[in-house]
């Protein structure tokens, strides 16, 4: 059962029609293939025009929509011999943080991701996401494997934020995001990430001080949730869809604001319409952005790396 | 208007308060115990309560009173775009940006200074946090990579006073990307040689915490201050259980494993001068210290060359 979020009820309209007609015409009623492909064309357009139009908040709505393709769609469609790692060495497995080694395009890389799951018992088994000290300490240590070995890394990011938690707080969140950030500021290799969802704060960051970093067309990238913000600046949580237009959180936005280097467009009316073609489309631009770094040494892109976020934001207005 | 009365009075009129001030600011209320502490004895406290201890939030001048010998130097720091998303919620932020300014008598939430700490030569960076709550955007990000490379440049360590409700999110994802800009600070001072302390004052909490705060060579913090990532209130909602007592207090966090030692407000500027001390042991000093007069174990292995700091000169 396709999942339809509230500013598509028209589309859900349109379509359950559709499907009542072609029912009625499988049940041995009149052929009515011309009405359906009418209503077919009519609903086309429909998704069209919608999602030309997002809105901030309908972008927040469709970075989380459960159907959305998630940290490991991505990796089991683009990573060949994924062989994911485990641990942080010192206390746990953090199961919201994925990472491990595998190949991308023949080359030997290393992998990392916050994954939310995609049902109720994987997005329980990965906190929905939300990760834990341990989790950025895996991160850290991966991020540590790969430049030892001299493997670029490629990070999918898509969380709401670090787990807000007591144990958490005991264990060193803070430091624990502080250390990934370095870690991945320090990487004597071509690290491309990619804001596949949500990209929500230091926990987003976290995987995400890349070379290149990349956003699908309808994923957003936070300091704070729309939510969290309206409820801060505007005392009530149901401005969120205001917060979100003046957080600038779209792709589109960060682009413009030249914090991101490359928008990849998703399918007509979103990844979850259709993950295989949206999955393929990210391969495709992370291969692109990828491949120019391999040709650069540890040192340089370090140095590059370094420039590149010392520079954001100093011009930038939108 | 002549200049004394535009420029000299009103300056006059903050170092000793105005006549119709006196009455309620001669006195102080604790915010802990609730006691009445004379504002002349507050002062000579560092705005530490003499009845329980409790350490006052203060601002970033008067830290670097406390901290530096006097005739510290202010530093000018650069221009950061200001209000780069036309950020708006009940008021625009750039009329709240402006009115903080000209509130604080700076352009963002920290200040930078230069000079002697006891003699030891120190650049210090001091969050204000009455300037919009401390908060991080590309103002305070700039002033955090400003301050590394004059630590660097001057050959001194870099010391951080934070009081912080996080990132400015008024600057959206900008604010975002001082994270890892200030992450990149702490890399310069770091790779140079040279001490990077950080000292956590009330409150630290959000992205600066979790950036530049939690990577120093050394973590201090001031008794009772708050530090943490996630506020209190947004943790009590997830996981629906009462939070521990004391929970995100710098003791909480020294128990914790995660900061080196709380020390008083009175003791810190003797504590950094002495950790400064130690750690920046000149080469040439090192080099000619007596030869022990018991044989050391000959396991021992020398330090390695490249790992001593550079000399002072
Ligand atoms: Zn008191």
């Amino acid at each position: 059962m396709r999942h339809f979020l509230d500013f598509e009820k028209p589309l859900a309209e349109l379509e359950g029609k559709i499907e009542e007609l072609r029912r009625t015409t499988d049940a041995g009623g009149i052929d009515v293939a011309e009405e359906v492909g009418r209503l077919r064309d009519k609903a086309q357009s429909l998704l069209r025009a919608t999602y030309a139009r997002l809105s901030p908040w309908q972008k927040t709505l469709v970075a989380r929509h459960p159907d959305r393709p998630k940290c490991l769609d991505y990796i089991r469609a683009l990573i060949e011999d994924w062989t994911p790692l485990a641990g942080d060495r010192a206390f746990a497995d953090d199961a919201a943080v994925v990472g491990g080694l595998g190949r991308f395009r023949g080359r030997a890389v290393a992998v990392l991701g916050t994954e939310k799951g995609s049902d109720t018992e994987s997005r329980v088994l990965h906190n929905f996401g939300m990760a834990r000290p341990e989790g950025y300490r895996k991160a850290r240590r991966i991020i540590e494997l790969a430049g030892r070995f001299g493997l670029p890394i490629l990070s999918f990011v898509d969380t709401a934020g670090a787990f807000p938690g007591i144990e958490a707080e005991a264990r060193g969140q803070a430091e624990a995001i502080a250390r990934s950030i370095e870690a991945c500021l320090e990487a004597p290799v071509p690290f491309v990430a990619t804001i596949i969802g949500e990209g929500g704060s230091g926990g987003a960051i976290a995987l995400a001080a890349a070379d290149r970093i990349l956003m699908l067309e309808h994923s957003i990238y936070s300091v704070i949730s729309p939510e969290g913000c309206a409820s801060i600046l505007w005392r009530d949580a149901a401005q969120a869809p205001t917060a979100a237009e003046a957080l600038k959180l779209t792709a589109e936005d960060l682009r413009r604001l030249n914090l991101v280097d490359t928008v990849v467009p998703e399918p007509m009316g979103g990844a979850q319409r259709d993950p295989e073609a949206a999955i393929a489309a990210v391969g495709q631009q992370v291969w692109a952005c990828l491949e120019p770094l391999l040709a650069l040494d540890g040192a340089t892109l370090r140095a590059r790396r370094r420039e590149k976020f010392l520079e954001m934001g100093r011009n930038s207005v939108v | 208007m002549n200049w004394i009365s535009e420029w000299a009075l009103p300056k006059i009129k903050t170092l000793f308060g105005g006549p119709r001030e006196v009455p309620e600011n001669l006195w102080h209320k604790c915010p802990a115990c609730e006691q009445m502490i004379f504002h002349r004895d507050l002062e000579r406290a560092l705005h530490v309560c003499p009845h329980c201890g409790h350490h006052m939030r203060v601002g970033a001048r008067q830290r670097m009173d406390y901290t530096l010998d006097p005739n510290w130097q202010r530093i000018e720091l650069p221009k950061a775009p200001a209000d780069p998303l036309r950020f708006r919620d009940q008021r625009r932020y750039g009329e709240r940006l402006r009115d903080a300014q000209a509130k604080a008598g700076q352009e963002d939430a920290v200040v930078v200074a230069h000079g002697a700490i006891e003699g030891h030569r120190a650049v210090v960076a001091a969050f204000e946090f009455s300037f919009m709550g401390g908060s991080m955007g590309a103002g305070v990000g700039e002033a955090l990579v400003t301050a590394a490379r004059l630590a660097v440049l001057q050959d001194s360590p870099l010391i951080v006073f934070t009081a912080s409700g996080g990132a400015r999110m008024q600057e959206g994802a900008i604010s975002l990307m001082q994270m890892p800009r200030t992450v990149i600070a702490t890399r310069m001072v770091k790779e140079a040689g040279l001490p990077f302390i950080v000292v956590l004052a009330d409150p630290t909490t959000g992205g600066v915490t979790a950036s530049f705060a939690m990577l120093g060579d050394l973590q201090i913090a001031e008794p009772g201050a708050l530090i943490g990532f996630a506020g209190a209130r947004v943790i009590e909602q997830t996981v629906r259980e009462k939070l521990p007592e004391g929970f995100q207090r710098a003791e909480y966090l020294l128990e914790h494993g995660i900061l080196d030692m709380v020390v008083k407000r009175g003791e810190m500027r003797a504590t950094l001068a002495r950790l400064i001390g130690l750690l920046r042991v000149p080469q040439r000093e090192s080099e000619s210290l007596p030869e022990p007069e018991v044989e050391a174990p000959p396991a021992l292995p020398a330090p390695a060359e490249a790992e001593k700091p550079a000399p002072v000169t």
